[in-house]
């Protein structure tokens, strides 16, 4: 199968962007470097492109009560404009998706996936819409291919934000400006420049992000993105806004422990196992799941999440290399790499709950060498 | 990103260079392979007294992304590793052919040196 581009691939093409397949797509894993991308994002602001991620409205009055039943997290407590972190469970507590919902209107709700589950994650929610009391309320439409989006992230990103969507939000959450919007506020604006042609497309900016730091996702119709990104690296000079790409995304992700599916999370994981227990609301009355991770979290769990650092000289942790504890092998490392912010290799795994305690030794198995390792409380990176 | 591929060396088609010098060969990757990895993070080094055949891998160095197997370009007994490198990995990024060296063999035939790449024909093999 030939690899799927997103609408900014020449953008990424002209921009010296080293292109790897990921999830089926071909997506730009650095520009500069990693370190300096990632540096560039702790200390001023990237921009990354996230157009191979998926989209999904599910509308309705039956909308709310289809959602509640079919995701872990309690979509009854968002108010317009507002968006929360939540995973979609099978009966065993499995993991099918973890993904960001957003209620845009009182009917209408917007799922942001994973760009590698698009299939699976379409065909598992129309079959449970099949199955559920409400299908009859509730019309739902995959968008993946009409959206695209970006994430524009970083401290010195409010220094030209505004200038990229200025204004008032049209829709979502009211907000006098852009830099109006909370931590997972979205709120809708119709123009992304300000050379007088509005009304322009209908674009979604969101206060959230998956690097720890302060900034906004954008989504936008497919045909306008590359504007959106073209403008944003113009305007954004001020904050010194650098592309990034998927490299720098994974580093600064695991420094501050967000999962990335496939890695922390899969079909035989659960969000308790995780340590993603505060997105499952077990008091919302019945969803898919429920079972099963209630008995894991009142002690039925094989598996615990840890993050972990190196505490002596090793090679960088990486995916797949054993965890070893007491000259016994117990787990698996999920996420490593070499932390650009704490020059010191970090990671996250999994092991027996009981091991599962900060300050706990480990070691890490690196061809064939053990590498000692220490347990950390999450986040690795916290921000001084 | 055009690399620099000095015309005094040798080279591997896994992106080794060789610099002889009497009998012994000192053996590091080159800036395009550099320029690839991009933010080397660590380099382990063979023990001094292996003797390596050519083609073996000899050495790994890590970047962020990834990491990479070296090759011995040439066969021999390994008589000097670059304690440098592996104290501050990023040598290999500010100083490929320099102070970013990974190791030294004493050449056990010295007629392989003629089977590696001139630095025209390595040029051609990364577009140069």
């Amino acid at each position: 199968m030939s690899l799927l581009r997103t609408p900014l691939y020449s953008a990424h093409q002209r921009l010296g962007g080293k292109l790897i397949e990921f999830g089926g797509w071909e997506m730009p894993v650095q520009y500069s470097s990693i370190v300096d991308e990632h540096l560039c994002v702790r200390r001023a602001a990237g921009i990354f492109d996230i157009c191979h991620m998926g989209e999904v409205f599910v509308t309705g009055p039956g909308a709310e009560a289809y959602l509640n039943e079919t995701l872990t997290n309690d979509v009854r407590k968002l108010a317009v404009g507002q968006g929360q972190y939540s995973q979609m469970c099978r009966e065993d507590g499995g993991t099918v998706d973890d993904l960001y919902v957003y209620r845009l209107a009182p009917l209408e709700f917007f799922l942001i996936i994973n760009a590698s589950r698009i299939a699976v994650d379409v065909a598992w929610l129309q079959e449970r819409l099949c199955a559920s009391a409400h299908r009859s309320g509730v019309i739902f439409e995959n968008a993946s291919d009409r959206l695209a989006a970006v994430a524009i992230q970083g401290p010195r990103v409010v220094e030209f934000i505004e200038s990229l969507f200025p204004g008032p939000s049209q829709a979502g959450t009211p907000a006098a400006s852009v830099l109006a919007l909370k931590k997972n506020e979205i709120g809708l604006w119709t123009s992304f420049n300000t050379d007088g042609t509005a009304p322009g497309p209908k674009i979604w900016v969101a206060r959230t992000g998956y690097t720890g730091e302060d900034g906004f996702e954008v989504v936008a119709p497919a045909e306008v993105i590359e504007g959106v990104w073209n403008r944003a690296l113009a305007v954004g000079h001020v904050g010194c806004l650098q592309p990034c790409g998927l490299g720098a995304r994974d580093t600064l992700r695991t420094e501050v422990c967000y999962p990335l599916y496939g890695h922390e999370l899969d079909e035989t994981t659960s969000p308790i196992e995780a340590g993603l227990g505060f997105f499952v609301s077990f008091d919302k009355g019945e969803f898919l799941g429920r079972a099963a991770l209630l008995a894991q979290k009142n002690g039925a769990w094989k598996k615990r999440s840890v993050a972990f650092r190196m505490t002596d000289k090793s090679p960088p942790p990486r995916p797949g290399y054993p965890i070893w504890a007491d000259g016994q092998a117990v787990g698996t490392v999920v996420s490593g790499t070499q932390s650009p912010s704490l020059n010191v290799g970090i990671g996250l795994g999994y092991v027996p709950p009981a091991l599962a305690v900060p300050g706990g030794k480990l070691e890490i198995e690196i061809r064939g060498r053990r590498f000692a390792a220490e347990i950390v409380k999450k986040p690795i990176y916290r921000k001084a | 990103m055009s690399s620099q591929v000095p015309s005094d060396l040798r080279y591997a088609k896994s992106h080794e260079w060789v610099r002889v010098n009497g009998d012994v060969a000192t053996v590091g990757i080159t800036d395009h392979a550099q320029h690839e990895l991009t933010d080397v993070v660590f380099v382990e080094l063979p023990a001094v007294g292996r003797v390596v055949k050519a083609g073996e891998g000899c050495s790994v160095v890590e970047s962020v992304k990834t990491a990479s197997d070296i090759y011995a370009p040439v066969s021999g007994e390994i008589v000097g590793v670059n304690a440098a490198v592996s104290a501050n990995p990023a040598l290999v990024n500010t100083a490929p052919f320099g102070d970013g060296w990974f190791l030294q063999i004493k050449l056990s035939n010295a007629a392989e040196v003629e089977n590696l790449l001139t630095p025209e024909a390595y040029k051609a093999q990364i577009g140069a």
